[in-house]
């Protein structure tokens, strides 16, 4: 091979460069290198050795080692031919060269294992810390629900093997997923991203303010301000979590689902009437959006203690405190301290009940 | 068009309104009737509201001939899009506007559901206000029952007063067969398999707030709407089997079985 040969771009960023891989994450070669992350890929990805030298653009072996090349090369699928294909770069360049057909055959092996590659590669410290950087750079869009006020949203696979779903946008504002805007994204297969990816970024930078953009935007007209500061209001007034509360579940209330809950659910109206519930064409899915105006209700195993436990079987309560609180004021995240035996709130205190949610209620109604 | 072909009862070409609905960005827009717009009981106040208002409503109506420049022409152009639009919000909850708007919601003229457990159910335009310039048109989904804005920037500015708060309830309610049917289904965010806690708790506590709804509207013997219940509860049961682990806060955590 001539060294005159102009520096190409490499494979991983011609193709992450493509229309529709916008959502991709360039791999390190360090982290495609290491066998121990392409574990069990071999079986998953036809003519694997030739994807994967054509996802690290290398040739397939040492030059003249004729006799090494022809060992790997046990399979039916290498097609000796003299007519050199273009195209393609340095892989292109092989003693063996193959036919185009044959080509485009490693071309998407070589795609399907970057994909599955990736799925690791995000999960992994360097990779979703690339994540991240795209994230902050609002790379992957923002959640098209009205509610959710433009918050970053992370691509998502429905399914870990391939070939059954195209990616999606999980909004960890509302915790829902939605289809990608733009019909571009619709061949990516959503297996190359992964279930576990957005929801253990959240997990990790815990630190994240997810909530979007809150502020009011400018030059909205006093009616919208009306409608922004009533809905404002209507939360404050619902929202009864303990100040001192920083974590529930492991997850610090405000960045717990902040597009749910009073003033984020759509109220349908008919000349300004509420329809009522009991309307056939009246709302069955607030639930969907609801969320409790104290999250520390969210609190399942003191709430299940606190409605059977007997004395005696109560476990301690560092082994089941899911709720973390500030230690007075000024105390940073960092040194939240487990709360003791602090009792919260008397039981049967059912926010769901008798809230604000409950349209029952025939005042006004349209039926 | 077949708006414009449905349009038996004028027995010329509309020309405005006919450039109007089919210009670029003007999709949500059906063709409002001639004999509509010539009913003055159907504009009242608009002639306070509207700039050259009379002008705004010969050029909607082809009737226009004032000779005047470019800028007044411009001004009255730009005033007749605002006649038309607040015209639109009226005509759209009357029976031939509901009409029109149902068979542009059957095409998906105006789009549909970006949520994926939503299935592409088709979305109808609709304002958070009545009150013109007061928020830009938004979509909403009859079956997750929430607001969505458009993918299109040129949609995204169309005023929301065009089509106002009620069309879309409306609709509904005049045809009740095109409901789709609620689900129940949801999205469950997973780590390594397992569900996330604090996600997940937080989806049976919702759970429980559409039980109790059910429960509600079973004692008033009112249908619930939902899909497959039978089904979705399978499907749950089957779910439950890995049910038992969930992680959250850096370890799996076991919720209590639930009483
Ligand atoms: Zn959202
Ligand atoms: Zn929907």
């Amino acid at each position: 091979m001539s060294s005159s040969s102009q520096v190409t771009e490499s494979w991983i960023s011609s193709f992450c460069g493509l229309l529709g891989h916008e959502y991709f994450a360039e791999v390190s070669e360090d982290f495609i290198e290491d066998d121990f992350n392409l574990t069990g890929l071999q079986s998953q990805v036809p003519m694997y050795k030739e994807a994967l030298e054509m996802i690290l653009d290398v040739e397939p072996e040492e030059d003249e080692d004729e006799e090494d090349e022809e060992e790997e090369d046990d399979d039916d699928d290498e097609l000796l031919g003299d007519e050199r294909p273009t195209g393609y770069r340095r892989a292109s360049d092989r003693r063996h060269l193959r036919m185009a057909s044959d080509l485009s055959v490693i071309e998407s092996s070589a795609e399907l294992l970057y994909g599955l590659i990736h799925q690791r590669y995000i999960t992994s410290r360097p990779g979703i810390q690339q994540m991240a950087e795209k994230y902050e750079l609002q790379h992957f869009g923002t959640c098209p629900r009205v509610h959710c006020t433009s918050c970053k949203v992370l691509p998502v696979g429905l399914n870990d093997s391939p070939g059954h779903e195209t990616v999606k946008l999980f909004c960890p504002s509302c915790l829902d997923v939605y289809t990608p805007p733009n019909s571009r994204f619709q061949t990516v297969d959503g297996a190359f991203f992964g279930t576990t990816f957005p929801s253990l970024f959240f997990m990790t930078f815990t630190d994240v303010d997810i909530g979007g953009s809150r502020s009011t935007s400018t030059g909205a007209a006093d009616a919208l301000l009306a409608i922004q500061q009533a809905n404002a209001e209507a939360k404050t007034r619902n929202n009864t979590t303990p100040p001192n509360v920083t974590s529930v579940n492991g997850v610090a209330p405000h960045n717990l689902g902040p597009g749910l809950g009073p003033g984020n659910i759509y109220e349908p109206r008919i000349y300004g009437f509420r329809v009522s519930e009991r309307a056939r064409s009246g709302p069955r899915m607030k639930w969907l959006r609801m969320r409790p105006a104290d999250v520390t209700e969210l609190d399942e195993t003191r709430r299940y203690w606190d409605e059977h436990g007997e004395d005696g079987e109560r476990p301690d309560d560092e082994d089941m405190n899911m709720v973390d609180v500030a230690e007075g004021k000024g105390v940073s995240v960092e040194r939240r301290k487990k709360m003791a035996g602090r009792r919260r709130r008397p039981n049967g205190l059912d926010v769901g009940g008798g809230s604000p949610m409950d349209t029952n209620e025939a005042t006004g109604a349209v039926g | 068009m077949d708006d414009f072909n449905s349009e038996s009862d004028s027995d010329y070409t509309s020309y405005w309104r006919d450039w109007f609905i089919s210009s670029r960005g003007n999709e949500y827009f059906c063709e409002i009737d001639e004999e509509y717009l010539t009913d003055r009981f159907n504009l009242t106040g608009l002639n306070t509201e509207i700039q050259y208002y009379q002008h705004a409503l010969d050029l909607v109506t082809d009737v226009f001939d004032f000779d005047c420049d470019d800028d007044m022409r411009e001004a009255i152009e730009k005033s007749a899009r605002h006649l038309y639009g607040l015209v639109h919000a009226r005509y759209i909850v009357t029976t031939r506007g509901l009409a029109k708007m149902l068979e542009k919601f059957k095409k998906s003229d105006f789009g549909k559901c970006p949520r994926v457990i939503c299935e592409a159910q088709p979305l109808l335009p609709m304002g958070q206000s009545d009150v013109p310039n007061t928020s830009p048109v938004k979509l909403y989904c009859a079956r997750c029952e929430d607001l969505y804005n458009p993918k299109s920037s040129r949609h995204a500015v169309i005023d929301g007063a065009y089509f106002g708060t009620s069309f879309h309830n409306i609709l509904f309610q005049v045809y009740p067969a095109m409901l789709p049917p609620k689900s129940q289904r949801r999205y469950e965010p997973r780590v390594f398999g397992f569900k996330v806690h604090a996600a997940a708790a937080l989806g049976r506590w919702q759970a429980d707030e559409r039980e109790k709804m059910k429960d509600r509207l079973k004692d008033a013997k009112i249908e619930t709407g939902f899909e497959e219940e039978d089904a979705d509860e399978e499907e749950e049961e089957l779910d439950d089997e890995d049910d038992g682990m969930e992680i959250g806060d850096g370890f799996a955590n076991r919720a209590p079985a639930q009483a």
